[in-house]
């Protein structure tokens, strides 16, 4: 199935991101957007589309959304629609938006404030709310069982997980990380990600249009996800089925993929993917630093699509990016990006 | 662009307080009637999108996660839409998108809304307080609406009775009241003038489910053709904004119709499914949709034409005034209309009907979303 039209990643921007910042959702936002559209000499006139991807319990408001309309510029009103998803599900709608075939730009962001919550105290209300939420285990809890059946399993081990956060943050030596104590047991400080306050925006364009405003698109020319079963006791841990089929599903397997961009945002879980998708040392694993380095949760994947396209506007060929959702990668999704010469 | 029809409807009987379910026993409810409607099982859907309000409604984070399994989701795409009030009728449009892209074979719809699992006015407002709730944000568009067209006060009645008269013929409707009448409306508490208490929706707790499927899919089934969907939004306030009569909403309503081929709604359409959570949305959205001129809507209302029996009947449901699981009540609409193309509307069918437009709306008059259905997909050609 598909259609033929052509749908590439033109450009995109992320704000600063910081521990905290003291810009509303709206304000970095507005900024992501100006960032994205004007090297394209593009304003937010030129947009046919947009899709948000925000969470309002990040953000701690019903409806918190509705604000973010200032940012992209409702007047004269938009097609738009959002998402209680990361971003790059927000990219996904688009994507599929744009085949449709009547619209040639689209705009698609994903924002969060996560410095404003406590993530012990958000993420359990994600769970299922008879058997999992009352338990109250937070994401820590969760990301340590599943580093343990990783571990078990011969994927990873306490060392290999701190070479991801060496490789990841630039800074220390598995020697030194090591050393410290466990924040949960298999996990150290360095295992777990950082609580970051950002945006991202990323502009679409169709075929013609796409190859008029940029020299080398990132073309999409595989997108899938999946999901699995919620409760992380029915699931075997040591895999990740999901991420497998939308990997199959999206053409992974079709050609070789220089640079892999993955939301892991605990060391273990870029092992873990690396394995299931089959990834040799010859792919580029998480140059960006990955979600260890910044997680701006809503945002954090589609900074992933965001910097496989930087791969593919610097001369590169095919690149990978992933994002998840969901206790213990429930909810995976695949993004192949590919340049023409 | 790949058509697309829908080919199987459910709902569940909707509540003040559906105790006998979880929220999974909830949308499963719909979802099998949807299914067996189409005459499909889970393993015939290749996707699900899911649509509901705000999380805060019933206090569990991004349920999709939780209710994978109880949708028939895993090792599926499950992708998850949130766009106000308006969100069913995203979901709808989304979910036809997957189909109409060419990405997807069948995909499953699905939206709900288990109020009773909390306190809506409290989650409207986060929490904090003064929150007007809806009926204290629209009454000043109303009144508004009331002073530019000049409408006698007994319209707001008349379309209240209407949507629970056409309510009694339906089997999942929520407020069932047998002695609705205009003296009952009018002898109603004042909630928020002019708006009276049987003059505004319930909270109910209640879910939706379509089966969208490509023309192989519908071959043998019985298909609502989408011939249109269209969405806009608007910024929240600012002077020169109208929200009795929405750029948004004129804009979304143009659109549909270019796709759809439709140049006089009125004449064109058998029927719609509009979003009216207050009675006098009625006349307000006859007009915003070109049905009839600015300052008419209230006119249409007076002489029957909305009335099921009428030239251009309206929430033939019972609409949002009869059944509000706010994030399923857009879903609701657009299943509808569906419904009544397809021909299988029951005691609230339309007789004939072959062509219907649905739509619905969020936050404060800013989000429309809308499709217009027909039994075939030249209707006009």
């Amino acid at each position: 199935m598909g259609t033929s039209t052509d749908i590439a990643v033109v450009g995109w921007a992320q704000t600063e991101m910081v521990r905290h910042t003291e810009l509303s959702e709206t304000q970095l936002l507005v900024r992501a957007i100006t960032a994205a559209l004007e090297p394209l000499g593009l304003t937010r006139a030129d947009v046919d589309f947009t899709c948000l991807g925000s969470c309002d319990y990040i953000t701690g408001q019903a409806f918190s959304f509705v604000g973010n309309l200032d940012a992209i510029g409702a007047w004269p009103p938009k097609r738009d629609s959002h998402v209680e998803m990361d971003g790059a599900w927000a990219l996904y709608e688009a994507w599929l938006r744009l085949q449709e075939g009547d619209i040639e730009i689209a705009v698609v962001t994903g924002s969060g404030r996560s410095s404003t919550g406590d993530p012990a105290l958000i993420y359990p209300m994600e769970m299922d709310p008879f058997f999992l939420a009352p338990i109250g285990a937070d994401p820590l809890t969760f990301a340590a069982l599943q580093a343990r059946a990783v571990i078990a399993a011969g994927i990873a081990d306490e060392r290999s997980m701190a070479e991801v956060a060496v490789r990841s943050r630039g800074k220390g030596s598995v020697d030194e990380l090591l050393a410290d104590s466990y924040v949960r047991q298999p996990l150290r400080r360095h295992d777990v990600p950082p609580i970051t306050d950002g945006a991202a925006a990323m502009v679409l364009a169709t075929g013609e249009r796409a190859r008029r405003l940029v020299e080398r698109p990132a073309y999409i020319t595989g997108f899938d996800h999946r999901t699995e079963c919620h409760n992380p006791s029915f699931r075997p841990l040591d895999d990740s089925p999901s991420t497998r089929i939308a990997a199959e599903a999206a053409g992974l397997g079709d050609g070789p993929v220089e640079v892999a961009e993955l939301q892991a945002a605990f060391t273990h879980e870029e092992l873990l993917l690396r394995s299931v998708l089959g990834l040799g040392d010859d792919v580029v694993v998480n140059a960006s630093g990955g979600a260890l380095r910044a997680n701006p949760i809503m945002a954090t994947g589609l900074c992933r699509i965001g910097h496989a396209a930087d791969h593919i506007f610097g001369g590169g060929t095919r690149a990978l990016a992933h994002s998840t959702s969901g206790p213990c990668l429930q909810q995976n999704l695949i993004c192949i990006l590919e340049g023409r010469s | 662009m790949i058509p697309a029809a829908v080919v199987g409807v459910g709902q569940t009987h909707h509540k003040t307080r559906r105790l006998d379910v979880s929220f999974g026993g909830l949308v499963r409810e719909a979802v099998f009637r949807a299914l067996d409607d189409a005459q499909m099982t889970m393993d015939d859907i290749d996707a699900v999108v899911l649509g509901k309000a705000p999380d805060l409604f019933e206090g569990v984070m991004k349920p999709e996660l939780y209710l994978s399994d109880a949708l028939g989701a895993v090792g599926k795409p499950m992708f998850r839409v949130h766009t106000a009030g308006s969100v069913g009728g995203s979901t709808a449009i989304v979910a036809a998108s997957h189909v109409q892209a060419g990405k997807h074979k069948t995909v499953l719809a699905v939206a709900f809304e288990k109020q009773s699992e909390g306190n809506a006015q409290f989650a409207l407002g986060s929490g904090r307080g003064a929150s007007l709730g809806a009926g204290g944000a629209f009454a000043p568009f109303i009144r508004s609406y009331i002073h530019r067209s000049g409408a006698p006060e007994h319209i707001g009645w008349k379309v209240a009775v209407k949507d629970r008269l056409n309510a009694l013929k339906n089997p999942y409707a929520h407020l069932k009241i047998e002695d609705i009448s205009i003296e009952k409306v009018k002898n109603s508490p004042m909630m928020w003038e002019p708006i009276r208490f049987l003059e505004s929706c319930p909270s109910s707790d209640g879910a939706c489910a379509a089966v969208i499927t490509d023309e192989e899919g519908a071959r043998g089934r019985t298909p609502a053709w989408i011939l249109g969907t269209s969405s806009r939004s608007e910024p929240p306030s600012f002077p020169g904004r109208d929200p009795v009569r929405p750029q948004a909403c004129l804009q979304c309503a143009q659109d549909v119709y270019a796709q759809a081929g439709i140049t006089r709604p009125r004449q064109q359409l058998d029927m719609a499914e509009l979003y009216v959570p207050f009675s006098w949305h009625e006349p307000m959205w006859l007009e915003a949709h070109f049905i009839t001129e600015e300052g008419d809507g209230w006119k249409m209302v007076d002489d029957g034409s909305t009335e099921l029996g009428g030239s251009f009947p309206v929430n033939c449901s019972g609409g949002v005034l009869s059944s509000n699981p706010i994030g399923a009540s857009g879903l609701l609409r657009f299943a509808e209309a569906a419904n009544q193309v397809r021909g299988v509307a029951g005691e609230h069918q339309v007789e004939g009907a072959r062509t219907a437009l649905a739509m619905a709306y969020g936050a404060n008059s800013q989000y429309f979303s809308m499709w217009v259905v027909a039994d075939r997909l030249d209707p006009f050609g």
